[in-house]
């Protein structure tokens, strides 16, 4: 069965810790840094899990300040 | 697999910056609605390829620096003028498609006049109207459009009828206006809601170039800060409460009746 393996990639430099794509992700890929800040002072996103990404481009959709670039690939 | 991968075994880009956003950090608080609303209209006029005959016209509010984010003409107006500007604009610049994009303090309190007389006039122009029920930039003051005990720095035991009034639902208002062509309300709450603001968003750019009449998109958003709530929370108590004076839903179109 062909299988959807998608990746998000996140600007951390210019993510603000909303933790609006962490709650709209259906697989739970994403993440906020619990320890980490940029240099801006907030706890930014990332990949926790990112074998799971399906590459279904939600994260991206509500990131209001359009810092994740989702790529994908459908393989046999 | 990484990016590298996924793009060497035949997979593509499938979310994006937009191209027309520009890549300077907003200053909007985390969460913040306006954020996602900036990112459609960049969308919407890139699809369109209106770069060069969109111009917009910034409110005073929390969108005052849209000019500073998105990449294409703009005006800014003075406080609830936007409407009676891109009156000017559209009707010097048959070429180019206007739009007006509005907070709730600029569009429904101090610019109702300025609106609901473009609106009933029939511009040709687009209205993104964003409503969070509360003056955002200034401190969270109350705004015309603040729920019904909804507490506010102003209304610090919340919005109280007898004093305040009801809440303003300009948005039907606009509607019963002739020379309105389409009226809807949407959300960006999730994706789902995001994918239909940016096809409303669309819409209401292709009847401004068109010149079909007035088209009003209210987004209802959230103001986290302002609610004193996290992003998060703030979503699910707009789903709760906002939701219920602010239906979702297109409320008119006479361009594309279904």
């Amino acid at each position: 069965m062909a299988k959807v393996i998608g990746t998000v990639e996140i600007d951390s430099a210019k993510c603000k810790g909303c933790n609006l794509c962490v709650v709209a992700c259906p697989t739970d890929v994403l993440a906020l840094r619990a320890k980490e800040v940029n240099d801006r002072g907030y706890h930014f996103a990332y990949a926790a899990d990112p074998e799971k990404c399906i590459g279904c481009a939600s994260c991206a959709l509500v990131c209001p300040d359009a810092c994740i670039e989702v790529y994908k690939v459908i393989s046999n | 697999m990484t990016k590298e991968e996924i793009i060497s075994a035949g997979g593509s880009k499938v979310a994006a910056k937009p191209r027309l956003l520009l890549d300077v950090n907003m200053h909007y608080c985390p969460g913040c609605s306006h954020g996602v609303v900036h990112k459609l209209v960049a969308e919407v006029i890139d699809e369109l390829g209106m770069e060069d005959t969109a111009i917009g016209v910034a409110p005073v509010g929390c969108a005052v620096f849209a000019y500073n984010y998105i990449d294409v003409d703009w005006v800014e107006a003075a406080h609830g003028r936007a409407p009676a500007v891109a009156t000017a604009l559209s009707r010097l610049n048959p070429d180019a498609t206007v739009f007006t994009y509005q907070g709730d303090g600029d569009l429904a309190a101090i610019g109702t006049c300025e609106t609901i007389h473009a609106c009933n006039r029939g511009e040709n122009i687009a209205i993104i109207f964003i409503n969070n029920g509360i003056y955002g930039m200034t401190g969270g003051q109350m705004a015309p459009t603040t729920l019904e005990g909804m507490k506010t720095s102003t209304t610090p035991y919340g919005r109280r009828v007898d004093l305040n009034g009801y809440p303003l639902n300009i948005t039907s208002l606009v509607k019963e206006l002739d020379g309105t062509c389409y009226v809807t309300r949407q959300a960006v709450h999730t994706p789902a809601a995001v994918r239909k603001a940016k096809a409303a968003i669309k819409q209401a750019f292709i009847n401004a170039r068109d010149k079909k009449g007035t088209s009003f998109v209210e987004i209802v958003s959230t103001c986290n800060s302002g609610w004193k709530m996290s992003p998060e929370k703030a979503n699910k108590w707009m789903e709760e409460n906002m939701f219920e004076k602010y239906p979702l839903g297109e409320l008119k179109n006479t361009v594309n009746p279904k």
